[in-house]
Protein backbone atom coordinates (compact mmCIF):
# COMPACT_ATOMS: atom_id res chain seq x y z
CA UNK A 1 0.00 0.00 0.00
CA UNK A 2 2.77 2.38 0.93
CA UNK A 3 4.51 1.60 -2.33
CA UNK A 4 1.29 2.28 -4.21
CA UNK A 5 0.88 5.67 -2.54
CA UNK A 6 4.53 6.38 -3.29
CA UNK A 7 3.84 5.80 -6.97
CA UNK A 8 0.85 8.16 -6.88
CA UNK A 9 3.10 10.91 -5.48
CA UNK A 10 5.47 10.72 -8.41
CA UNK A 11 3.31 10.09 -11.43
CA UNK A 12 2.47 13.30 -13.33
CA UNK A 13 -0.84 14.62 -11.94
CA UNK A 14 -2.41 14.78 -15.39
CA UNK A 15 -2.17 10.98 -15.50
CA UNK A 16 -3.53 10.41 -12.02
CA UNK A 17 -6.83 8.93 -13.16
CA UNK A 18 -5.05 6.34 -15.33
CA UNK A 19 -2.50 5.64 -12.61
CA UNK A 20 -5.15 4.99 -9.99
CA UNK A 21 -7.14 2.60 -12.15
CA UNK A 22 -3.89 0.84 -13.08
CA UNK A 23 -3.04 0.41 -9.41
CA UNK A 24 -6.53 -0.79 -8.57
CA UNK A 25 -6.27 -3.48 -11.24
CA UNK A 26 -2.80 -4.52 -10.04
CA UNK A 27 -3.92 -4.64 -6.41
CA UNK A 28 -7.59 -5.65 -6.39
CA UNK A 29 -7.49 -6.52 -2.68
CA UNK A 30 -6.54 -2.96 -1.81
CA UNK A 31 -8.97 -1.27 -4.13
CA UNK A 32 -11.22 0.23 -1.48
CA UNK A 33 -8.22 1.56 0.46
CA UNK A 34 -6.76 3.08 -2.67
CA UNK A 35 -10.00 4.67 -3.78
CA UNK A 36 -10.60 6.26 -0.42
CA UNK A 37 -7.03 7.46 0.17
CA UNK A 38 -6.19 8.88 -3.21
CA UNK A 39 -7.89 12.08 -4.28
CA UNK A 40 -9.17 12.10 -7.80
CA UNK A 41 -10.53 14.86 -9.96
CA UNK A 42 -14.16 15.49 -9.11
CA UNK A 43 -16.83 14.46 -11.55
CA UNK A 44 -20.09 16.27 -11.90
CA UNK A 45 -23.39 14.62 -12.73
CA UNK A 46 -26.74 16.20 -13.30
CA UNK A 47 -29.73 15.11 -11.30
CA UNK A 48 -32.52 14.28 -13.70
CA UNK A 49 -35.24 15.40 -11.28
CA UNK A 50 -34.12 18.80 -10.12
CA UNK A 51 -31.84 19.62 -13.05
CA UNK A 52 -29.09 20.57 -10.63
CA UNK A 53 -25.53 19.41 -10.86
CA UNK A 54 -23.84 17.56 -8.04
CA UNK A 55 -20.41 16.21 -7.40
CA UNK A 56 -19.47 12.56 -7.22
CA UNK A 57 -16.99 11.28 -4.74
CA UNK A 58 -16.28 8.19 -2.67
CA UNK A 59 -18.33 9.47 0.22
CA UNK A 60 -21.67 9.66 -1.49
CA UNK A 61 -21.18 6.46 -3.36
CA UNK A 62 -23.57 3.66 -2.64
CA UNK A 63 -22.54 0.73 -4.77
CA UNK A 64 -22.88 2.19 -8.24
CA UNK A 65 -25.25 5.08 -7.66
CA UNK A 66 -24.59 8.36 -5.95
CA UNK A 67 -26.64 10.03 -3.25
CA UNK A 68 -26.70 13.78 -3.16
CA UNK A 69 -27.59 16.56 -0.77
CA UNK A 70 -27.38 19.81 -2.65
CA UNK A 71 -26.99 20.95 -6.21
CA UNK A 72 -24.64 23.43 -7.78
CA UNK A 73 -20.93 23.01 -8.13
CA UNK A 74 -20.45 22.51 -4.47
CA UNK A 75 -21.79 19.54 -2.64
CA UNK A 76 -21.92 18.52 0.97
CA UNK A 77 -22.34 15.08 2.39
CA UNK A 78 -22.66 14.05 5.99
CA UNK A 79 -22.65 10.77 7.78
CA UNK A 80 -22.32 9.44 11.29
CA UNK A 81 -19.11 7.86 12.43
CA UNK A 82 -18.35 5.38 15.17
CA UNK A 83 -17.28 7.88 17.80
CA UNK A 84 -20.63 9.50 18.51
CA UNK A 85 -19.74 12.32 16.22
CA UNK A 86 -20.23 12.80 12.53
CA UNK A 87 -18.19 13.51 9.43
CA UNK A 88 -18.88 16.18 6.88
CA UNK A 89 -17.44 16.38 3.44
CA UNK A 90 -17.49 19.61 1.44
CA UNK A 91 -16.66 19.47 -2.24
CA UNK A 92 -16.08 22.42 -4.47
CA UNK A 93 -15.36 22.40 -8.16
CA UNK A 94 -14.64 25.38 -10.33
CA UNK A 95 -13.89 25.25 -14.01
CA UNK A 96 -11.98 28.36 -15.02
CA UNK A 97 -11.82 27.64 -18.71
CA UNK A 98 -15.55 27.50 -19.19
CA UNK A 99 -16.42 30.58 -17.18
CA UNK A 100 -13.43 32.52 -18.43
CA UNK A 101 -14.85 31.99 -21.88
CA UNK A 102 -12.49 34.28 -23.72
CA UNK A 103 -12.77 36.89 -20.99
CA UNK A 104 -9.06 36.63 -20.53
CA UNK A 105 -8.70 33.97 -23.15
CA UNK A 106 -5.43 32.76 -21.78
CA UNK A 107 -6.35 29.56 -20.12
CA UNK A 108 -7.03 26.51 -22.23
CA UNK A 109 -7.93 24.51 -19.20
CA UNK A 110 -8.23 25.57 -15.60
CA UNK A 111 -9.71 23.56 -12.77
CA UNK A 112 -9.89 24.14 -9.04
CA UNK A 113 -11.22 21.24 -7.01
CA UNK A 114 -11.33 21.18 -3.26
CA UNK A 115 -12.17 18.33 -0.92
CA UNK A 116 -12.62 19.17 2.74
CA UNK A 117 -13.37 16.42 5.21
CA UNK A 118 -14.18 17.40 8.77
CA UNK A 119 -14.47 14.87 11.55
CA UNK A 120 -16.56 16.35 14.30
CA UNK A 121 -16.04 14.91 17.76
CA UNK A 122 -18.74 14.10 20.30
CA UNK A 123 -20.78 17.18 21.11
CA UNK A 124 -19.67 19.00 24.20
CA UNK A 125 -19.30 22.58 25.31
CA UNK A 126 -16.11 22.61 23.27
CA UNK A 127 -16.09 20.27 20.32
CA UNK A 128 -13.10 19.00 18.41
CA UNK A 129 -13.06 19.55 14.64
CA UNK A 130 -10.45 17.81 12.59
CA UNK A 131 -10.15 19.07 9.00
CA UNK A 132 -8.23 17.42 6.18
CA UNK A 133 -8.22 19.46 2.99
CA UNK A 134 -6.96 18.66 -0.45
CA UNK A 135 -6.88 21.09 -3.31
CA UNK A 136 -6.28 19.88 -6.86
CA UNK A 137 -5.38 22.36 -9.49
CA UNK A 138 -4.87 22.03 -13.19
CA UNK A 139 -3.77 24.86 -15.47
CA UNK A 140 -2.95 24.58 -19.14
CA UNK A 141 -2.13 27.28 -21.65
CA UNK A 142 -1.75 26.64 -25.31
CA UNK A 143 -0.47 29.72 -27.04
CA UNK A 144 1.27 29.06 -30.34
CA UNK A 145 4.22 31.23 -29.52
CA UNK A 146 5.01 29.48 -26.27
CA UNK A 147 4.14 25.87 -27.08
CA UNK A 148 2.35 23.93 -24.38
CA UNK A 149 2.54 24.72 -20.70
CA UNK A 150 0.83 22.55 -18.12
CA UNK A 151 0.99 23.01 -14.38
CA UNK A 152 -1.06 20.63 -12.28
CA UNK A 153 -1.14 18.75 -9.05
CA UNK A 154 -2.50 18.64 -5.55
CA UNK A 155 -1.55 19.60 -2.06
CA UNK A 156 -3.00 18.46 1.22
CA UNK A 157 -3.05 19.97 4.72
CA UNK A 158 -4.59 19.22 8.08
CA UNK A 159 -5.94 21.40 10.86
CA UNK A 160 -7.51 20.57 14.20
CA UNK A 161 -9.44 23.05 16.33
CA UNK A 162 -11.47 22.93 19.48
CA UNK A 163 -14.35 25.35 19.18
CA UNK A 164 -17.34 26.28 21.34
CA UNK A 165 -20.51 24.54 20.34
CA UNK A 166 -22.50 27.67 21.06
CA UNK A 167 -21.49 29.17 17.72
CA UNK A 168 -23.01 26.26 15.88
CA UNK A 169 -21.46 23.63 13.66
CA UNK A 170 -22.06 25.50 10.45
CA UNK A 171 -20.28 28.56 11.67
CA UNK A 172 -17.35 26.63 13.10
CA UNK A 173 -16.86 24.43 10.08
CA UNK A 174 -17.38 27.28 7.65
CA UNK A 175 -14.73 29.41 9.30
CA UNK A 176 -12.27 26.54 9.37
CA UNK A 177 -12.75 25.78 5.73
CA UNK A 178 -12.46 29.42 4.73
CA UNK A 179 -9.24 29.79 6.69
CA UNK A 180 -7.86 26.57 5.28
CA UNK A 181 -8.71 27.44 1.70
CA UNK A 182 -7.02 30.79 2.16
CA UNK A 183 -3.88 29.06 3.45
CA UNK A 184 -3.98 26.53 0.64
CA UNK A 185 -4.40 29.22 -1.95
CA UNK A 186 -1.29 30.95 -0.68
CA UNK A 187 0.61 27.69 -0.57
CA UNK A 188 -0.42 27.01 -4.10
CA UNK A 189 0.91 30.36 -5.16
CA UNK A 190 4.22 29.59 -3.49
CA UNK A 191 4.36 25.93 -4.41
CA UNK A 192 2.87 25.78 -7.86
CA UNK A 193 4.20 29.01 -9.10
CA UNK A 194 7.09 29.59 -6.78
CA UNK A 195 8.93 26.29 -6.48
CA UNK A 196 8.49 25.08 -10.02
CA UNK A 197 9.49 28.47 -11.42
CA UNK A 198 12.50 28.46 -9.12
CA UNK A 199 13.50 25.10 -10.53
CA UNK A 200 13.29 26.38 -14.10
CA UNK A 201 15.46 29.39 -13.26
CA UNK A 202 17.94 27.15 -11.48
CA UNK A 203 18.27 24.90 -14.51
CA UNK A 204 18.88 27.82 -16.82
CA UNK A 205 19.26 31.25 -15.22
CA UNK A 206 17.71 34.15 -17.15
CA UNK A 207 20.05 35.80 -19.63
CA UNK A 208 20.39 39.03 -17.67
CA UNK A 209 22.35 37.06 -15.12
CA UNK A 210 24.47 35.41 -17.78
CA UNK A 211 25.32 38.65 -19.55
CA UNK A 212 27.18 39.86 -16.52
CA UNK A 213 29.74 37.12 -16.81
CA UNK A 214 32.99 38.08 -18.55
CA UNK A 215 33.04 37.30 -22.28
CA UNK A 216 34.81 34.06 -23.12
CA UNK B 1 -16.62 -0.89 -8.36
CA UNK B 2 -19.26 -3.49 -7.76
CA UNK B 3 -18.51 -5.36 -10.97
CA UNK B 4 -16.22 -8.40 -10.86
CA UNK B 5 -12.53 -7.88 -11.36
CA UNK B 6 -10.95 -10.52 -13.54
CA UNK B 7 -7.35 -11.29 -12.74
CA UNK B 8 -5.01 -9.37 -15.05
CA UNK B 9 -2.82 -11.36 -17.42
CA UNK B 10 0.94 -11.17 -16.96
CA UNK B 11 1.19 -9.28 -20.21
CA UNK B 12 -1.29 -6.66 -18.98
CA UNK B 13 0.51 -6.29 -15.66
CA UNK B 14 3.78 -5.82 -17.49
CA UNK B 15 2.30 -3.09 -19.68
CA UNK B 16 0.99 -1.28 -16.62
CA UNK B 17 4.39 -1.54 -14.93
CA UNK B 18 6.12 -0.19 -18.01
CA UNK B 19 3.65 2.72 -18.14
CA UNK B 20 4.51 3.71 -14.57
CA UNK B 21 8.22 3.51 -15.27
CA UNK B 22 8.07 5.44 -18.50
CA UNK B 23 6.06 8.25 -16.90
CA UNK B 24 8.42 8.73 -13.99
CA UNK B 25 9.47 12.35 -13.53
CA UNK B 26 13.12 13.21 -14.20
CA UNK B 27 15.50 11.58 -11.78
CA UNK B 28 12.82 9.46 -10.15
CA UNK B 29 12.69 6.24 -12.10
CA UNK B 30 14.67 4.29 -9.50
CA UNK B 31 12.22 5.31 -6.77
CA UNK B 32 9.29 4.36 -8.96
CA UNK B 33 10.96 1.04 -9.77
CA UNK B 34 11.36 0.27 -6.08
CA UNK B 35 7.70 0.98 -5.31
CA UNK B 36 6.61 -0.93 -8.38
CA UNK B 37 8.54 -4.00 -7.31
CA UNK B 38 6.50 -4.05 -4.08
CA UNK B 39 3.22 -3.57 -5.86
CA UNK B 40 3.88 -6.21 -8.53
CA UNK B 41 5.21 -8.79 -6.09
CA UNK B 42 6.60 -10.83 -8.99
CA UNK B 43 10.31 -10.48 -9.68
CA UNK B 44 10.23 -12.13 -13.08
CA UNK B 45 7.57 -9.71 -14.29
CA UNK B 46 9.40 -6.81 -12.68
CA UNK B 47 12.64 -7.71 -14.49
CA UNK B 48 10.87 -7.98 -17.83
CA UNK B 49 9.12 -4.64 -17.36
CA UNK B 50 12.25 -2.80 -16.28
CA UNK B 51 14.40 -4.23 -19.07
CA UNK B 52 11.85 -2.94 -21.60
CA UNK B 53 10.98 0.39 -20.02
CA UNK B 54 14.35 1.67 -18.80
CA UNK B 55 15.98 2.01 -22.26
CA UNK B 56 13.04 4.09 -23.51
CA UNK B 57 13.06 6.27 -20.41
CA UNK B 58 16.82 6.77 -20.46
CA UNK B 59 16.90 7.82 -24.09
CA UNK B 60 13.88 10.07 -23.79
CA UNK B 61 15.24 11.81 -20.68
CA UNK B 62 18.72 12.19 -22.18
CA UNK B 63 20.35 10.86 -19.05
CA UNK B 64 24.01 11.51 -18.42
CA UNK B 65 26.29 8.75 -17.21
CA UNK B 66 29.81 9.08 -15.89
CA UNK B 67 32.48 7.26 -17.84
CA UNK B 68 34.73 4.91 -15.90
CA UNK B 69 37.98 6.38 -14.58
CA UNK B 70 36.27 9.78 -14.49
CA UNK B 71 37.28 10.40 -18.08
CA UNK B 72 34.12 12.36 -18.81
CA UNK B 73 30.43 11.82 -19.42
CA UNK B 74 28.27 10.16 -22.01
CA UNK B 75 24.72 11.17 -22.86
CA UNK B 76 22.20 8.44 -23.59
CA UNK B 77 20.01 9.56 -26.47
CA UNK B 78 18.31 8.16 -29.54
CA UNK B 79 20.84 10.07 -31.65
CA UNK B 80 24.03 8.36 -30.57
CA UNK B 81 22.73 4.82 -30.16
CA UNK B 82 24.66 2.32 -32.26
CA UNK B 83 23.15 -0.89 -31.06
CA UNK B 84 21.01 -1.63 -28.06
CA UNK B 85 23.10 -0.70 -25.02
CA UNK B 86 25.90 0.77 -27.15
CA UNK B 87 26.38 4.50 -27.50
CA UNK B 88 29.02 6.62 -29.17
CA UNK B 89 30.71 9.50 -27.37
CA UNK B 90 32.20 11.57 -30.20
CA UNK B 91 34.13 14.15 -28.17
CA UNK B 92 36.46 11.50 -26.86
CA UNK B 93 35.81 9.09 -29.76
CA UNK B 94 34.73 6.22 -27.56
CA UNK B 95 32.02 3.57 -27.68
CA UNK B 96 30.29 2.93 -24.38
CA UNK B 97 28.25 -0.10 -23.36
CA UNK B 98 25.73 0.48 -20.60
CA UNK B 99 23.31 -1.34 -18.35
CA UNK B 100 20.02 0.52 -18.78
CA UNK B 101 18.38 -0.70 -15.60
CA UNK B 102 21.38 0.05 -13.42
CA UNK B 103 21.91 3.30 -15.35
CA UNK B 104 25.67 2.75 -15.40
CA UNK B 105 28.51 2.17 -17.88
CA UNK B 106 29.79 -1.35 -18.08
CA UNK B 107 32.41 -1.14 -20.83
CA UNK B 108 34.33 1.46 -22.83
CA UNK B 109 36.45 1.10 -25.95
CA UNK B 110 37.93 3.47 -28.50
CA UNK B 111 35.79 4.01 -31.60
CA UNK B 112 36.91 2.46 -34.88
CA UNK B 113 37.40 4.77 -37.88
CA UNK B 114 34.29 3.46 -39.64
CA UNK B 115 32.21 4.36 -36.62
CA UNK B 116 33.28 7.99 -36.69
CA UNK B 117 32.33 10.67 -39.20
CA UNK B 118 34.50 11.47 -42.20
CA UNK B 119 37.19 14.14 -41.66
CA UNK B 120 35.14 16.59 -43.74
CA UNK B 121 32.05 16.18 -41.55
CA UNK B 122 34.07 15.86 -38.36
CA UNK B 123 35.55 19.33 -38.90
CA UNK B 124 32.06 20.82 -38.76
CA UNK B 125 31.01 18.63 -35.87
CA UNK B 126 34.04 19.43 -33.81
CA UNK B 127 33.78 23.20 -34.36
CA UNK B 128 30.10 23.13 -33.43
CA UNK B 129 30.78 20.98 -30.38
CA UNK B 130 33.32 23.51 -29.12
CA UNK B 131 30.91 26.45 -29.56
CA UNK B 132 28.02 24.62 -27.93
CA UNK B 133 30.23 23.59 -25.04
CA UNK B 134 31.14 27.24 -24.50
CA UNK B 135 27.48 28.24 -24.62
CA UNK B 136 26.34 25.53 -22.24
CA UNK B 137 29.06 26.28 -19.72
CA UNK B 138 27.98 29.88 -19.75
CA UNK B 139 24.21 29.41 -19.68
CA UNK B 140 23.64 26.27 -17.63
CA UNK B 141 25.07 25.79 -14.15
CA UNK B 142 24.95 22.02 -14.54
CA UNK B 143 24.46 21.41 -18.21
CA UNK B 144 25.90 18.71 -20.43
CA UNK B 145 25.89 18.65 -24.19
CA UNK B 146 27.02 16.84 -27.25
CA UNK B 147 26.83 16.99 -31.03
CA UNK B 148 26.08 13.83 -32.98
CA UNK B 149 26.10 13.18 -36.69
CA UNK B 150 22.79 11.47 -37.38
CA UNK B 151 22.94 11.32 -41.15
CA UNK B 152 25.49 11.52 -43.94
CA UNK B 153 28.50 10.86 -41.75
CA UNK B 154 30.54 9.67 -44.69
CA UNK B 155 30.06 12.82 -46.75
CA UNK B 156 33.29 13.76 -48.48
CA UNK B 157 32.78 17.27 -49.76
CA UNK B 158 30.36 20.03 -50.65
CA UNK B 159 27.29 18.80 -52.45
CA UNK B 160 26.81 16.00 -49.96
CA UNK B 161 24.25 16.72 -47.28
CA UNK B 162 24.61 15.72 -43.66
CA UNK B 163 22.70 16.21 -40.43
CA UNK B 164 23.62 16.83 -36.81
CA UNK B 165 21.72 16.59 -33.56
CA UNK B 166 22.77 18.98 -30.83
CA UNK B 167 21.67 17.70 -27.44
CA UNK B 168 21.65 19.86 -24.31
CA UNK B 169 20.52 18.45 -20.99
CA UNK B 170 20.49 19.89 -17.49
CA UNK B 171 19.02 18.14 -14.49
CA UNK B 172 18.58 19.30 -10.94
CA UNK B 173 17.72 16.50 -8.56
CA UNK B 174 17.14 17.32 -4.95
CA UNK B 175 15.07 14.50 -3.46
CA UNK B 176 15.79 15.66 0.10
CA UNK B 177 14.05 18.92 -0.74
CA UNK B 178 11.31 17.01 -2.52
CA UNK B 179 12.14 18.79 -5.75
CA UNK B 180 13.43 17.54 -9.12
CA UNK B 181 13.58 19.10 -12.54
CA UNK B 182 15.13 18.89 -15.97
CA UNK B 183 15.76 20.90 -19.11
CA UNK B 184 16.17 19.08 -22.40
CA UNK B 185 16.78 20.68 -25.75
CA UNK B 186 17.44 18.91 -28.99
CA UNK B 187 18.42 20.83 -32.12
CA UNK B 188 18.40 19.19 -35.54
CA UNK B 189 20.69 20.84 -38.04
CA UNK B 190 20.47 19.86 -41.70
CA UNK B 191 23.46 20.94 -43.76
CA UNK B 192 22.41 21.40 -47.38
CA UNK B 193 24.28 22.77 -50.34
CA UNK B 194 23.90 26.44 -49.53
CA UNK B 195 21.77 26.64 -46.41
CA UNK B 196 21.30 25.19 -42.96
CA UNK B 197 17.87 24.20 -41.69
CA UNK B 198 17.56 24.31 -37.93
CA UNK B 199 14.75 22.82 -35.87
CA UNK B 200 14.63 22.85 -32.11
CA UNK B 201 12.57 21.12 -29.45
CA UNK B 202 12.78 22.43 -25.90
CA UNK B 203 11.31 20.65 -22.90
CA UNK B 204 11.21 21.66 -19.28
CA UNK B 205 9.75 19.78 -16.38
CA UNK B 206 9.73 20.26 -12.63
CA UNK B 207 8.31 18.16 -9.83
CA UNK B 208 7.66 19.30 -6.27
CA UNK B 209 6.28 16.75 -3.85
CA UNK B 210 6.37 17.89 -0.25
CA UNK B 211 2.86 17.24 1.12
CA UNK B 212 1.52 16.97 -2.37
CA UNK B 213 2.37 16.34 -6.01
CA UNK B 214 2.83 19.36 -8.26
CA UNK B 215 4.35 19.11 -11.74
CA UNK B 216 5.22 21.50 -14.51
CA UNK B 217 5.38 20.12 -17.99
CA UNK B 218 6.20 22.54 -20.79
CA UNK B 219 7.52 22.20 -24.32
CA UNK B 220 8.13 24.32 -27.37
CA UNK B 221 9.27 23.79 -30.95
CA UNK B 222 11.02 26.35 -33.08
CA UNK B 223 12.66 26.78 -36.47
CA UNK B 224 15.39 28.87 -37.97
CA UNK B 225 18.00 28.84 -40.69
CA UNK B 226 21.31 30.25 -41.78
CA UNK B 227 23.79 30.13 -44.69
CA UNK B 228 26.40 27.48 -45.32
CA UNK B 229 29.84 28.75 -44.34
CA UNK B 230 33.20 27.47 -43.16
CA UNK B 231 33.02 25.13 -40.14
CA UNK B 232 34.00 27.73 -37.54
CA UNK B 233 31.59 30.35 -38.88
CA UNK B 234 28.75 27.82 -39.08
CA UNK B 235 29.44 26.83 -35.51
CA UNK B 236 29.25 30.39 -34.21
CA UNK B 237 26.12 31.10 -36.24
CA UNK B 238 24.33 28.00 -34.98
CA UNK B 239 25.32 28.55 -31.38
CA UNK B 240 24.00 32.10 -31.54
CA UNK B 241 20.69 30.93 -32.97
CA UNK B 242 20.35 28.34 -30.24
CA UNK B 243 21.30 30.82 -27.55
CA UNK B 244 18.73 33.29 -28.84
CA UNK B 245 15.82 30.84 -29.03
CA UNK B 246 16.51 29.27 -25.66
CA UNK B 247 16.73 32.64 -23.94
CA UNK B 248 13.47 33.68 -25.61
CA UNK B 249 11.80 30.50 -24.44
CA UNK B 250 12.87 31.09 -20.88
CA UNK B 251 11.42 34.60 -21.07
CA UNK B 252 8.13 33.26 -22.37
CA UNK B 253 8.01 30.74 -19.52
CA UNK B 254 8.46 33.57 -17.07
CA UNK B 255 5.65 35.47 -18.78
CA UNK B 256 3.39 32.41 -18.61
CA UNK B 257 4.10 32.15 -14.91
CA UNK B 258 3.33 35.76 -14.14
CA UNK B 259 0.18 35.71 -16.27
CA UNK B 260 -1.08 32.59 -14.59
CA UNK B 261 -0.35 33.93 -11.18
CA UNK B 262 -1.87 37.38 -11.68
CA UNK B 263 -4.79 36.80 -13.95
CA UNK B 264 -5.90 33.24 -14.15
CA UNK B 265 -5.54 32.12 -10.59
CA UNK B 266 -7.98 34.85 -9.63
CA UNK B 267 -10.48 33.35 -12.03
CA UNK B 268 -10.41 30.19 -10.03
CA UNK B 269 -10.54 31.46 -6.51
CA UNK B 270 -10.44 34.97 -5.19
CA UNK B 271 -8.39 35.86 -2.15
CA UNK B 272 -11.47 37.30 -0.46
CA UNK B 273 -15.16 37.14 -1.36
CA UNK B 274 -16.57 39.89 -3.60
CA UNK B 275 -17.69 41.77 -0.53
CA UNK B 276 -14.04 42.07 0.47
CA UNK B 277 -14.72 40.71 3.91
CA UNK B 278 -14.66 37.17 5.13
CA UNK B 279 -17.84 35.24 4.78
CA UNK B 280 -20.36 36.02 7.53
CA UNK B 281 -20.79 32.55 8.90
CA UNK B 282 -22.97 33.77 11.75
CA UNK B 283 -25.47 35.26 9.47
CA UNK B 284 -26.01 32.73 6.75
CA UNK B 285 -29.77 32.81 7.12
CA UNK B 286 -29.82 35.77 4.80
CA UNK B 287 -28.83 33.56 1.89
CA UNK B 288 -31.22 31.80 -0.36
CA UNK B 289 -30.35 28.28 0.72
CA UNK B 290 -33.14 28.45 3.24
CA UNK B 291 -35.46 29.95 0.69
CA UNK B 292 -34.74 27.12 -1.70
CA UNK B 293 -35.42 24.50 0.92
CA UNK B 294 -38.57 26.26 2.03
CA UNK B 295 -39.78 26.37 -1.53
CA UNK B 296 -39.11 22.69 -2.01
CA UNK B 297 -40.85 21.74 1.17
CA UNK B 298 -43.78 23.89 0.14
CA UNK B 299 -43.61 26.05 3.24
CA UNK B 300 -45.14 29.38 2.36
CA UNK B 301 -43.47 32.67 3.29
Amino acid sequence: MEAALGLMRRIPPKHSVTALSALVSLLPNHSSDLLSQVDQPLQVLCDSESGKEFILCEYNRDADSYRYYEGGISSVYLWEDNNEGFVACFLIKKDGARTAHGRRGYLQEGLWEAIHVIEVGPEDETTRYCLTSTVMLSLTTDKESSGTFNLSGSIRRQMTMDLPLADGHLCNMGKMIEEMEGKLRNSLDQVYFGKTKEMVCTLRPPSEVVMRLPNS
Amino acid sequence: MAEEECELSDEQKKEIAKWFLYNAPSGEIQYIAKDLRSVLNDDKLYDEATSEAFPLYNKSHLICLELPCRSGDVLITPYNELEENQFIEPRTAQIVTIDHVKQACTEVRPAADEELASPYVEEFRCALDAEILKYVEEAYPKGVCSVYCVDGKDAEGSGCNFEFAVVIAAARNSPKNFCNGSWRSVWNIKFKEDALEIKGKLQVDAHYFEEGNVQLDAEQECQDGTIFQAPDDCAISIANIIRHHEAEYLKSLETSYSNLSDKTFKDLRRKLPVTRTLFPWHNTLQFSLTRDIQKELGIGK
